[in-house]
């Protein structure tokens, strides 16, 4: 109601009257490059185009709800300024792109929620630095989008602001934690947006709502401004209509930030312009590990059909072994709810954020985190703060870092024989919505193939490569040796120019 | 049963989490489970594997110590749930 009211109360100031009739240019099914090419020819405004996406939102919002806040106001001053850059002469790739970015990026007075009451009215005072870079280079933010509570879960569910939908069938979940990331490109929402993947929250949305989904490795990206989960796992990526885009957002945020002392210090490559090399010769590796019996059939027909694809197109398969795979997500569960406790004890009422009313400072403390966590919160804090107390945290904390590193070993050896490696990035499409929720370690067993890559700190992509009977789609994973986001750029817009799967769309 | 109720209101007084009676309850059962899930890690032998706490290998991030501009009193209060003056209020601390 309150999004219908700012639109309409906006169209009503703007003369409309200078809008030209765009409605045959199908704006909200562009890509970034598509629509830039329209701005720069002068075919489109960034006006137009914004308020065709706010339209699109406003039509869309009641059954996807893939937004916690829309700033239609913000959206189209910043729309209006882009038009006047490009007018003037100015007009790089980005420029008047309406984007949305996940409720996790800090946003200079623009409430940020986390996906938690705890941040119910938290205006940060300061931007992330990846939503700054985008910003800076003219796009138009659009939102801020729903995901689960401090990117805490795998399928929305779990967000203090409603469920998002999947866009191809809104009985299933959208996945998680950056649903409203995947949900926003897939129901045209967005022309692009960003997210964060801890243990595979950009991947796996990606994967069951059929977008591009990027995971930079570890220090590629800043990660100043984003609200920390697990720090050690972090990482924020793109989440694009296809790989051009992707490569074209992560030109855009990728390089060191003085601001991030984890985020690295070496040279960013130009990743839009190795794009077409092609994949003859390339050495794919196939770990046996994630080639299981429990694999969905669908799953595993969409494997195979990749694979064939990409032998016609030139690459070797090698068969490979990660022998560690099966130790992932508990090592992960053990590692990450670590990290979460430890990161989320800044919520105690005292600076931002929800207080309760008390008597004395330890009840406010307890008080004000009680009623601002929601359940799977509650449950990783208390899982993390049991690994990290006195007399468990050698079997539980150590032992997970060990593990971790053999893990991170399975990796290094097996990228001395293969460029890249081919999974499936989900053992099955979407669930459905309510499904899992009342079992955690189901839930957290469907991040099986995307978890490893976090552990190991490593880059890897999730793009459509086909659909399941019940028209759900399927992505493929592919795993890049770190700081070789190239290659993997490279083999996904390979795979995407021999597939038209990336050219469907969700009928919403 | 690795975890009982008593064991979940110690975690979450350490946690400053204060739980319902169904909460304690549920996260006894769901814990227990997860716990007795990640018990597969004791299957590896670990000894004299070097933990990682961080997969890229770095070295500690200095930087010139120069005096820079803050976010200032205004900004940094602005969230405030309570305040007074140019500080954080909260509860009485010391009687």
């Amino acid at each position: 109601m309150r999004l219908a009211a700012l639109i309409i109360s906006f169209l009503c100031q703007k003369s409309l009257n200078k809008v030209r009739d765009t409605s045959n240019m199908n704006i909200i099914e562009m890509t970034i490059h598509e629509l830039h090419s329209a701005l720069k020819s002068k075919k489109l405004s960034s006006l137009e185009a914004t308020i065709a996406i706010l339209e699109r939102i406003k039509a869309v919002e009641p059954k996807v709800s893939s937004f916690i806040t829309v700033t239609p106001e913000q959206a189209l001053a910043s729309a209006k300024n882009a038009d006047e850059q490009i007018a003037s002469g100015h007009c790089n790739l980005l420029t008047g792109i309406p984007l949305a970015i996940k409720d996790i990026f800090l946003t200079e007075g623009i409430r940020t929620t986390c996906g938690s009451r705890i941040l119910e009215n938290f205006i940060p005072p300061y931007s992330a630095t990846s939503w700054e870079k985008l910003r800076d280079r003219g796009a138009v933010l659009l939102g801020k989008l729903n995901q689960d509570e401090f990117a805490m879960g795998s399928s929305n569910e779990c967000s203090a602001y409603g469920v998002t939908r999947n866009p191809w069938d809104t009985t299933c979940i959208p996945g998680g934690s950056s649903g409203g990331s995947a949900a926003a490109v897939a129901a045209g929402e967005a022309i692009a947006t960003l997210g964060t993947d801890t243990g595979g929250s950009i991947r796996q949305p990606a994967s069951h709502c059929g977008c591009v989904g990027l995971k930079p490795t570890y220090g590629r990206v800043s990660r100043y401004g984003v609200i920390a989960y697990a720090s050690s796992l972090d990482q924020v990526g793109p989440m694009t209509r296809d790989v051009a885009d992707c490569a074209a957002i992560l030109d855009a945020i990728a390089g060191y930030d003085p601001k991030d002392s984890t985020s690295v210090n070496m040279p960013v490559p130009d990743y839009s312009a190795s794009l077409k090399e092609g994949v003859k010769g390339l050495k794919i590796g196939l770990p046996k590990e994630y080639f299981i019996d429990g694999l969905d059939p669908d799953v595993q027909k969409t494997m195979t059909e990749a694979i064939e694809t990409y032998r016609r197109l030139g690459a070797e398969f090698i068969d490979i072994s990660l022998p560690h795979t099966d130790y992932a997500v508990a090592t992960y569960y053990l590692i990450a709810t670590a990290e979460a406790s430890s990161n989320l004890a800044r919520y105690d009422g005292v600076r931002f954020g929800h207080r309760a009313e008390a008597g004395n400072l330890l009840e406010m403390y307890t008080k004000s985190r009680s009623e601002g966590f929601g359940t799977e919160v509650k449950r990783r804090i208390m899982l993390g703060t049991y690994a990290l107390s006195s007399g468990y945290y050698d079997a539980y904390y150590v032992k997970a870092q060990k593990v971790r590193t053999l893990i991170m070993n399975d990796f290094i050896k097996v990228f001395n024989d293969v460029d890249v490696m081919l999974t499936p990035v989900a053992p099955t499409p979407a669930f459905k919505i309510g499904e899992k929720i009342n079992d955690p370690l189901q839930m957290y067993l469907s991040d099986i193939f995307t978890i490893p890559v976090n552990l190991a700190g490593t880059c890897a992509m999730s793009l459509p490569a086909g659909f399941s009977a019940n028209g759900l789609p399927i992505g493929l994973q592919l795993i890049g040796k770190p700081f070789d986001e190239e290659t993997i750029l490279r083999a996904g817009y390979a795979f995407e120019q021999a597939t038209e799967w990336h050219t469907r769309k969700a009928s919403i | 049963m690795k975890i009982s109720v008593v064991d979940v209101e110690q975690v979450a007084r350490l946690a400053r989490l204060e739980l319902t009676f169904e909460e304690k309850e549920l996260f006894a059962t769901q814990m227990d489970a997860i716990l007795d899930y990640v018990e597969k890690l004791k299957e590896l032998n670990t000894e004299g594997i070097i933990p990682t706490s961080h997969a890229v290998p770095m070295e500690n991030a200095f930087r010139e110590d120069l005096v820079m501009p803050s976010i200032g009193l205004a900004k940094a209060l602005a969230n405030a749930p309570g305040r007074s003056d140019n500080f954080f209020s909260v509860p009485k601390v010391i009687e």
